[in-house]
């Protein structure tokens, strides 16, 4: 619906002659000359904001016989084709680098749900010697920069026999401190009352857990998993680090790898750019509401 | 112990159970986070390598550092990264969300795409810019084509060290964007309205309405996107290679510490001496704007 509203104002006639008046979240009315301005600016912000990634998708549907570097450039492919998507998986086997990065933000998304969930609860829910304690570790691991530590988690992994491969990947990362420290919040939210009447039903701390305090902390489950999938899938610096065998890319290092290896064929980059990007997209646009109530809530804790 | 604000029924328990919900979270902040830490700044003092167990060597990897130009050039260009990002990062996000504040038709189309470089990973970020900057890239070929010529911004050390903001900025504006919404939505339109009633034009009550009530986000905008843009690797990492660019001369720190430390020649002492630089930095960098945040509030 929103597509299509967002270019009336540029073509249609004043809004005096519309049946429908636009008006701001007060219920005033917005005048027509500034309502004009202001879809300007949006369209040329748009146009930068997206375009690059159109520009990127255009390239990738070029044929090999169109020249890419013209000038005056062509926006629209002269005659599109797929055929750079099955070329670069035959350059790189970036399909298996996908289903890595699936694997890795898969799993990175389930660690840090239970484990983020389990923690927040005992940090906030639980009374035990020590919980300041606990609470203060996750704190301090919250405020050390990853930058700062990458290649002590590197000689971390490698004693660990863990270098090279996708659970190398996975663990520092498996667990958030930050996530945890949201859970904790989320469950400090929600009422005692009704737990306590679970504990004196007989129900026992796992119970109360499963059955009662999590289901009402859907909300920031959601924004912890959305996140964790988000930063698995896009991460690039500790997997450069930590994977050095090919095979075991995820589609981040494989994409560093196709343009260092093949720069010279801006298509196949293009289309493998294209794949790693358009499933995040995809989902952004279906979970875009979690997307903006989480970065919200960030801001507020921050 | 315990605090006072609990039930004091919901206190009995098995005593061992709030740690088995806790212990999964703890041991990957101890092993992962907390453990690292630590050997790194006990790996600052040594001459450990990737495959040598390292011996004490005192301060001499910092004495090291001060001779070292890769060093100051990786420091410079980090430095150099937090001047260049983080004024544009405080100002056009709050610009863009007084864009997309008001709720006209279509605005949560534009809200979610002005978002969605936020969304991409950096490494496609990055080939995306590299394309478009490419000397025959889309933004020179534009350039060609308005009779400007081409410009190298991926070959000279200056200019690719500013592309490399522009994309961090350009990648980081729909983030802060969202942030700065979210403290508009608190602004009182009454303000507004008084100061309008007064006679003050647009840029006015944006001076002295808009800018004093989100201040204090200004603030942390500036925290954050000044921390981040000094440990910053992926965008010039892409867009220089890994070797830096020209003579290495567009390193930055975070970039040194990777390429020192990694490898089977890795020279992780030295390495870890770089990231307790980066480490305190950051440190420093928070407290400096948190500090000038309370300095001005006491004026």
């Amino acid at each position: 619906m929103s597509v299509l509203e967002k270019t009336r104002p540029a073509t249609a006639p004043p809004a005096a002659t519309r049946a429908r008046r636009v008006t701001d979240e007060h219920g005033r009315r917005v005048r027509v000359g500034e309502l004009a301005l202001r879809y300007l600016l949006l369209l040329a912000v748009l146009a930068l904001t997206v375009g690059p990634f159109l520009w990127q998708l255009s390239t990738s549907l070029k044929g090999p016989t169109e020249d890419i570097y013209s000038s005056p450039p062509s926006f629209l492919p002269a005659d599109p084709t797929l055929d750079n998507y099955t070329r670069v998986a035959d350059t790189v086997p970036v399909w298996d680098y996908a289903l890595n990065s699936l694997k890795v933000a898969t799993a990175n998304v389930v660690t840090n749900c239970a484990g983020s969930a389990l923690a927040g609860y005992a940090l906030a829910r639980l009374r035990y010697r020590g919980r300041r304690a606990a609470t203060l570790a996750f704190v301090l691991a919250m405020l050390v920069p990853v930058e700062a530590i990458i290649i002590a988690q590197f000689t971390t992994m490698r004693e660990l026999g863990l270098n090279n491969t996708l659970v190398g990947v996975v663990l520092p990362g498996c667990i958030g401190a930050m996530n945890v420290l949201l859970m904790r919040n989320a469950f400090l939210n929600l009422p005692y009352e009704i737990e306590e009447a679970a504990f004196v039903d007989g129900a026992n701390v796992w119970q109360r857990f499963l059955r009662i305090a999590l289901p009402s902390v859907k909300g920031t489950l959601a924004v912890v998993a959305i996140f964790a999938f988000m930063g698995a899938w896009d991460d690039f610096l500790w997997p450069l680090i930590v994977l050095s065998d090919p095979s075991r890319f995820t589609l981040t290092i494989g994409l560093n790898y196709l343009h260092g290896t093949f720069a010279n064929d801006e298509r196949l980059v293009a289309a493998g750019t294209v794949i790693a990007v358009a499933p995040l997209i995809v989902l952004f646009a279906c979970l875009q509401r979690y997307f903006f109530r989480g970065v919200g809530e960030g801001a507020v804790k921050g | 112990m315990t605090a006072p604000t609990a039930p004091s029924r919901i206190r009995r328990q098995l005593p061992s159970s709030p740690w088995l919900f806790a212990a999964p979270g703890l041991l990957v902040a101890g092993a992962f986070v907390l453990w690292p830490f630590l050997s790194t700044l006990a790996d600052s003092f040594t001459d450990r390598r990737t495959l040598i167990p390292g011996r004490f060597v005192g301060l001499a990897n910092f004495r090291e550092m001060l001779d070292d130009d890769m060093f100051w050039i990786g420091l410079r260009n980090s430095a150099l990264y937090v001047l260049g990002v983080v004024p544009a990062l405080v100002v056009l996000p709050l610009l863009l969300a007084l864009l997309v504040q008001k709720n006209i038709p279509g605005i949560t189309f534009f809200r979610s795409a002005f978002y969605t470089p936020v969304v991409a990973s950096i490494v496609v970020v990055g080939l995306i810019w590299v394309w478009l900057l490419d000397e025959r890239g889309l933004v020179n070929s534009l350039l060609e084509t308005v009779g400007v010529g081409r410009v190298g911004f991926l070959s000279d050390q200056w200019l690719l060290l500013l592309s490399a903001m522009t994309v961090t900025v350009w990648k980081g504006l729909g983030y802060y964007m969202i942030i700065y919404l979210a403290a508009l939505s608190g602004v009182p339109r009454e303000l507004h309205e008084a100061a309008a009633v007064d006679g003050a034009g647009a840029v006015r009550r944006f001076l002295t309405v808009t800018v004093p009530a989100v201040r204090s986000t200004m603030v942390l905008v500036g925290a954050l996107s000044s921390v981040a843009a000094f440990k910053v690797f992926s965008e010039v990492y892409l867009m220089a290679g890994p070797s830096g660019g020209p003579a290495g001369e567009d390193t930055t720190l975070v970039m040194l510490v990777q390429r020192t430390g990694t490898g089977l020649t890795g020279r992780v002492g030295y390495a870890s001496a770089l990231s307790v630089v980066v480490f305190v930095v950051t440190v420093a960098l928070m407290l400096l704007v948190l500090r000038a945040d309370r300095k001005e509030e006491r004026v």
